[in-house]
């Protein structure tokens, strides 16, 4: 088992014909992922990677039965392509686009109220059902189907732990990118429930940087409601306050959103912080080695 | 993007938002000719820097005559200004603001900025004004009150008008601080401010209400659609290193340590300054490659931060998903041969390529220490920097 995608799930690809979507297509269907259409406006009734490019979202949605997107289109189109995305009542759409307008992803978020979409990112790599199903652009080969959930806002934090898990023999059911944006779709307390109500989970990496309040709250979360052990690591600590580090929401503002105070708050609510990005694997390990689960997450 | 306080005011100005009247000058004699131009009893000569906290630091000076306005222009051209977002360093007063002194009988706060909670943006003010909002927060929050703005429908004027009377807005000047605020509102979303912050808010003894400062920040993806701000960009108030990463669309910050940093991705990039502290080292810089660098780019990066003169040491960290590690490798070798390797150079590829990455380097008869992890490399940067 996985969440949010599985070996079933049907991918269009939005903005197809584009060079870094036509790379990653690639790798998704290489990777095994079922990327049954893509979009490109005005390319409609051409093919691209055996794959057929249409118009627009609804009509993809129509002929193919597609229920997940991902977005590769540029940053001054994006916002568009996902409320496209949410008009045709996909069931998760993820966006990889990096510098999104903060003030385009408010009306995004707006719109999407009352909708049915699940929205992953943007500015993420994307989500990975280890063995199954990659919808983004992280590298493939490092992961390994398993018993770990891992959520970060960082793509490259999160392949460094995926490996790190890998290389010590520890598989991953998903591994969900939810992107380095102030605003984004989905935060960490939706990926947690799901990791929590997922039977093949039995326990996750929480992967979280400086800037805004999203690690304490979903400490506290984890704290009230999680069945299962949740390890973690916040990037940043030693980023001085006031400056972007690289991601739009990595910022210290006004005192909020120090490492240190989301280490507290996490440790606090019972969650193990790894000291160093070097040994988040390890401490996993560790915890579950207290727990009695290290027999069940090791060599499947 | 940040820009000067005389530009944010008249970008406000073209709003209809209350500013008092003023001038920029950049030299003493411009200084005088604006004072003139004012011919105001009292002129404020305001030291324009991208920096908080100038009136502590001695930037600000009230003038009662042109020779006043003379003294003081000499004192603060060419001066450095030192104030707590400055450095030590401090920075250096290139243009002044010359503006019409005004008759302050209360101080207040308004400001706008994307609350990342509710994905709105959220109007905050607050009856204490002139202090920093982050310090009301602390001591008094029951004294900050906010509206969240609905996107569609926009900042709505019976939300302006709850919060002007909460400020305790005298009765006779709530429509005009609505009016304010409705106007400040109209700059942040046209604009596509991050920050648009007036602190003080002053109500005038003739019971008007003006924006006696403003800093207003801009969302840095947004300025495809905003040219016409790129003409406030001021390049004296950036780290030539960081304007020189920006060409080449690096994603660099200077920091005080003395070990370059070279990583893909902004997370990683984080961390492995943070491995560097924690091994005992000091980090240079932040410097995040991305995902998609060219041989070329990663030698800029390179170059870049062996500019530093403070850089002692190197520590390449790479985890190639996408970023494949034999154009890493190709990109440091090009950058080493051309400028020349006078320091310490640690290397931990990881990922896409990485056998042929470390050949790379192997072959180039380059003296590169190469690191089998990222808390190896780490560790042994640190101790060859010492």
């Amino acid at each position: 088992m996985s969440i949010f995608i599985d070996k079933n799930t049907k991918v269009i690809v939005q903005g197809i014909t584009g060079k870094t979507a036509l790379f990653h297509t690639k790798q998704m269907l290489e990777y095994g992922t079922k990327i049954v259409g893509g979009t490109s406006p005005g390319k409609g009734g051409t093919e691209v990677e055996g794959v057929p490019v249409f118009n627009t979202v609804s009509e993809a949605v129509e002929a193919t039965g597609a229920t997940a997107s991902v977005i590769y289109v540029p940053a001054p189109f994006a916002a568009d392509a996902i409320m496209e995305a949410v008009d045709a009542e996909l069931d998760l759409v993820i966006c990889i686009t990096e510098h999104i307008p903060v003030l385009d992803m408010v009306k995004v978020k707006r719109y999407m109220e009352g909708k049915k979409t699940r929205l992953i990112g943007p500015n993420c790599p994307g989500v990975i059902s280890a063995d199954e199903c990659k919808i983004g652009i992280m590298p493939g080969y490092i992961h390994k189907k398993g018993h770990v959930g891992v959520v970060s806002r960082s793509g490259t934090l999160t392949y460094e732990a995926v490996y790190q898990l890998t290389k010590a023999g520890i598989g991953q059911t998903t591994a969900v990118g939810i992107g380095g944006d102030p605003v984004n779709g989905t935060n960490f307390i939706d990926v947690l429930k799901a990791f929590n109500e997922d039977p093949e989970t039995y326990a996750v990496i929480m992967i979280g940087e400086i800037g805004g309040t999203a690690e304490e709250e979903a400490a506290l979360w984890v704290k009230e409601n999680m069945k299962k052990p949740v390890v973690g690591f916040i990037g940043g600590r030693t980023a001085p306050p006031g400056k972007r580090m690289g991601h739009a929401g990595a910022i210290i503002s006004g005192g909020k959103g120090t490492a240190d105070e989301k280490i507290r708050v996490m440790n606090e609510c019972g969650i193990k912080v790894a000291e160093t990005p070097a040994v988040i694997g390890e401490t996993l390990i560790n915890v579950l080695k207290e727990q009695g689960l290290y027999e069940k997450c090791k060599n499947l | 993007m940040n820009i000067h306080e005389y530009q944010g005011k008249d970008l406000l100005r073209q709003y209809g938002v209350s500013v008092p009247k003023g001038h920029v000058a950049f030299s003493i004699a411009e200084a005088v000719e604006a004072a003139k131009k004012l011919g105001s009893d009292v002129v404020v000569v305001k030291a324009q820097i991208h920096a908080g906290g100038r009136g502590k630091a001695g930037g600000v000076k009230v003038a009662k005559n042109l020779d006043e306005v003379r003294t003081y222009a000499e004192d603060l051209l060419g001066k450095k200004l030192v104030t707590h977002q400055t450095g030590p360093e401090g920075k250096e007063v290139k243009r002044l603001l010359i503006e019409e002194g005004c008759d302050i009988q209360k101080e207040y706060y308004i400001g706008f900025v994307v609350d990342r909670a509710t994905s709105k943006v959220v109007l905050m003010a607050s009856s204490e004004g002139g202090m920093e909002i982050e310090e009301v927060a602390a001591r008094t929050p029951e004294k900050i009150y906010k509206e969240y703005i609905d996107p569609v429908v926009g900042l709505a004027p019976f939300q302006a008008r709850r919060i002007a009377f909460k400020m305790n807005i005298p009765k006779k000047s709530v429509n005009e601080a609505v009016k304010f605020m409705l106007g400040l509102y109209k700059v942040f979303v046209e604009k596509d401010c991050s920050i648009a912050e007036i602190n003080p808010l002053v109500l005038t003894g003739d019971g008007s209400v003006m924006a006696l400062d403003a800093k207003l920040n801009f969302d840095s993806n947004a300025l495809f659609r905003h040219p016409e701000l790129l003409e406030y960009r001021d390049l004296d108030e950036e780290d030539p290193k960081e304007i020189e990463a920006s060409k080449y669309d690096l994603s660099y910050i200077s920091l005080d340590g003395n070990i370059g940093c070279m990583v893909n991705g902004a997370g990683l990039a984080m961390a492995t300054m943070d491995i560097i502290k924690y091994y005992g080292g000091q980090p240079a810089n932040f410097l995040d490659v991305g995902g998609g660098a060219t041989a070329e780019k990663v030698a800029e990066a390179f170059k870049i931060i062996l500019s530093d003169p403070k850089v002692k040491g190197i520590f390449v960290n790479i985890f190639g998903g996408i970023m494949k590690c034999d154009i890493i490798a190709t990109g440091v070798v090009e950058a080493a041969k051309q400028v020349g390797l006078s320091v310490p150079l640690v290397v931990r590829l990881e990922g896409t390529n990485v056998e042929l990455g470390k050949q790379i380097l192997q072959e180039s008869g380059l003296n590169i220490i190469a690191a089998n992890s990222m808390a190896e490399g780490a560790e042994k940067i640190v101790s060859l920097v010492g």
